[in-house]
């Protein structure tokens, strides 16, 4: 179970949606798509005004339920994913923010405080599976 | 209205994911693998979404309020602090372990096979874990003057 061959044209045209999807957020809701942050809100109960968080979420997930077998697997052992679960939603909330809320929205409000966010995340990220994979560890 | 905006913004994300085909946390692991046969894809889909979300937010800085009259609530972007370096690091490891970052796993749940599960109720209780500290902290603090980062 490898990468898979993605054409430039998935990897663009994808990104340009997911671009679209944060701006028409930000330009009609006057809000940052982060995923984590309107996961983390939702989880404690506060669905935003009118219950935009949910509808938002709602939409996102549309797609996958639709054209399911496009998603990839995730198979690891449980224990692994368990603790990557657990920090990857410590993290993005005490960071306030993950790779949509920092890593696209962020960057595209050319904020520095998002900037050192994502450089965090993403050289951290190397430097894990650098150490699992070519490291002797795992 | 600001239902059906909030909607198409998640339909539009979440059909970019698909198609950018980064819900595969192996795409992103070859994307994080520097040293093995690195794969640059994610980053195109990463640069694409930044291009084309700019002009919104260049916009949206400029005006208090929404195009549907809603308040502009943009975090603050020039406020460092210890929670966002050491909350970036872990979720990087997080990341780097796993190849899921939260948009994923939500979309990868649509499989609703054992694995995803798990992981997503550990990215929830991870979630509330990180906000009930962060409240007992804020509690103990005094009041910040700065606006709690909404993200």
């Amino acid at each position: 179970m490898g990468a898979e061959e993605i054409p430039i044209w998935h990897s663009v045209l994808g990104g340009a949606l997911i671009g679209a999807g944060a701006a028409v957020l930000v330009l009609f809701n006057g809000r940052v798509a982060g995923i984590s942050g309107i996961l983390g809100r939702i989880l404690q109960g506060d669905v935003g005004p009118g219950g935009w968080r949910i509808a938002f979420l709602c939409g996102l997930l549309l797609p996958a339920l639709l054209f399911g077998p496009g998603l990839g697997r995730l198979e690891a052992p449980w224990l692994l994913l368990a603790a990557a679960g657990l920090l990857v939603g410590f993290g993005t909330r005490l960071g306030s923010g993950c790779t949509s809320g920092h890593g696209v929205c962020g960057i595209a409000n050319v904020s520095p405080r998002s900037l050192t966010a994502t450089g965090i995340f993403i050289g951290v990220a190397m430097l894990t599976v650098f150490l699992m994979r070519h490291g002797g560890v795992g | 209205m600001q239902l059906i905006s909030a909607f198409v913004a998640g339909l539009l994300f979440g059909g970019g994911l698909l198609l950018s085909r980064m819900t595969n946390p192996q795409n992103v692991l070859a994307f994080l693998d520097v040293a093995g046969a690195w794969r640059p894809a994610l980053l195109y889909t990463m640069a694409a979404a930044v291009a084309v979300a700019f002009p919104a937010f260049w916009l949206a800085r400029r005006s208090r309020h929404s195009w549907l009259g809603l308040p502009t609530d943009l975090p603050d972007r020039f406020r460092f602090d210890l929670p966002l370096i050491f909350g970036s690091a872990i979720f990087g490891v997080g990341w780097g372990l796993s190849g899921v970052c939260p948009g994923p796993a939500l979309l990868l749940l649509s499989r609703a096979n054992g694995d995803a599960i798990t992981f997503a109720l550990a990215l929830a209780i991870g979630m509330l874990g990180a906000d009930h500290w962060g409240r007992r902290t804020r509690v103990a603090a005094p009041p910040s003057p700065a606006k709690a980062a909404v993200n």
